[in-house]
């Protein structure tokens, strides 16, 4: 263990600036340790900090790509945009009416037609289902009614 | 100069660049954009990189210009830094919250010091550079480097005692 003695002198070095990197890391050993000399406490904060704060890393990548970022981005944009706007136009002229896709598709008239009645059979049915609940919810008001007398 | 001999020549020194820009500019996202912008104007600059002597010595001149700059044009549009985040994300790495309050403090009492004092201390207390490469790196003369690094320890020293003695960091 390096005397106190040693210690004290290296630091009035190290203050005047006169220190060589390898008396400054024998500084920064001393003070690492626990059993630094009372009167020179305070200085093992100084170091312990010079030693942490070169552990802090930069954590974005490295720019290689060539062309700057901001620009690219501006360009991409605009090209969306673009895009987005020809997709709208074009998307709302395509004439769609859905007999035209179905026959497209390879359907004849009476297929459809067939389908058509299946669907409206399973709404007019659903219809009724529906009417068939809401006495349900009126049932539903009475109920309530009766529990809130109570 | 390919991608990869790019990486190669600058990954050991990026930290560091990052690190003095923090010192300078103490936000951090501020710090990482200097960062990214003095590598970029070095990657743009890449063909001419084999005429340095000294690439590393170049990139850390490059990130003070910038991050001068950049204070500077900070005062001039009355945009004040707002010293708000002096707490070090690495500094929390550690356990004892005591010794997060300390530290803490040193980085504020570093933020304190004037830049030229600042840029020594951290070039070389931190990034331990010898007194050559800084006075090739802050264009100093050797007294002057010596002169300021003795000034900022002194000072350190000083808040350090001062604040030692109230018992305030302890």
């Amino acid at each position: 263990m390096e005397s106190v003695d040693r210690i004290e002198k290296l630091l009035e070095k190290y203050l005047e600036a006169t220190t060589t990197v390898a008396e400054e890391n024998e500084l920064r050993e001393y003070f690492t340790k626990s059993d630094v000399a009372p009167h020179l406490q305070h200085y093992s904060v100084m170091f312990n900090y010079f030693s942490i704060a070169k552990e802090e890393r930069s954590t974005r990548e490295i720019p290689v790509k060539p062309g700057r970022k901001p620009y690219y981005l501006a360009w991409a944009s605009i090209a969306a945009v673009a895009v987005l706007a020809f997709g709208i136009y074009f998307g709302s002229e395509e004439p769609s009416s859905p007999y035209d896709k179905l026959f497209a598709q390879g359907y004849t008239e009476e297929e459809i037609e067939s389908a058509q009645m299946a669907i409206m059979l399973f709404t007019n049915n659903f219809k009724k289902g529906v009417e068939g609940a809401s006495y349900l919810e009126e049932f539903e008001k009475n109920t309530n009614r009766f529990i809130l007398n109570n | 100069m390919q991608q990869r001999e790019f990486l190669n020549t600058v990954m050991p020194f990026k930290d560091k660049l990052f690190r003095l820009a923090k010192r300078l500019l103490v936000s951090t996202e501020e710090a990482e954009d200097a960062t990214q912008e003095v590598l970029m104007k070095l990657w743009n600059n890449k063909d001419k990189i084999g005429q340095y002597n000294n690439v590393e010595a170049f990139a850390v001149t490059m990130t003070k210009n910038y991050c001068l700059d950049r204070l500077k044009s900070k005062q001039a549009g009355n945009l004040k830094l707002v010293h708000s985040n002096y707490t070090d994300e690495s500094v929390s790495l550690q356990g004892s919250i005591e010794v997060r309050d300390s530290l803490g403090w040193i980085s504020k009492i570093i933020s304190k010091l004037p830049e030229q004092q600042r840029m020594v201390l951290q070039l070389r207390d931190i990034e331990q550079y010898e007194f050559n490469e800084i006075e090739e790196m802050l264009s100093m003369k050797a007294t002057a480097v010596r002169v300021t690094l003795s000034r900022a320890r002194k000072a350190v020293r000083e808040e350090l005692t001062k604040t030692h003695s109230y018992g305030i960091s302890r």
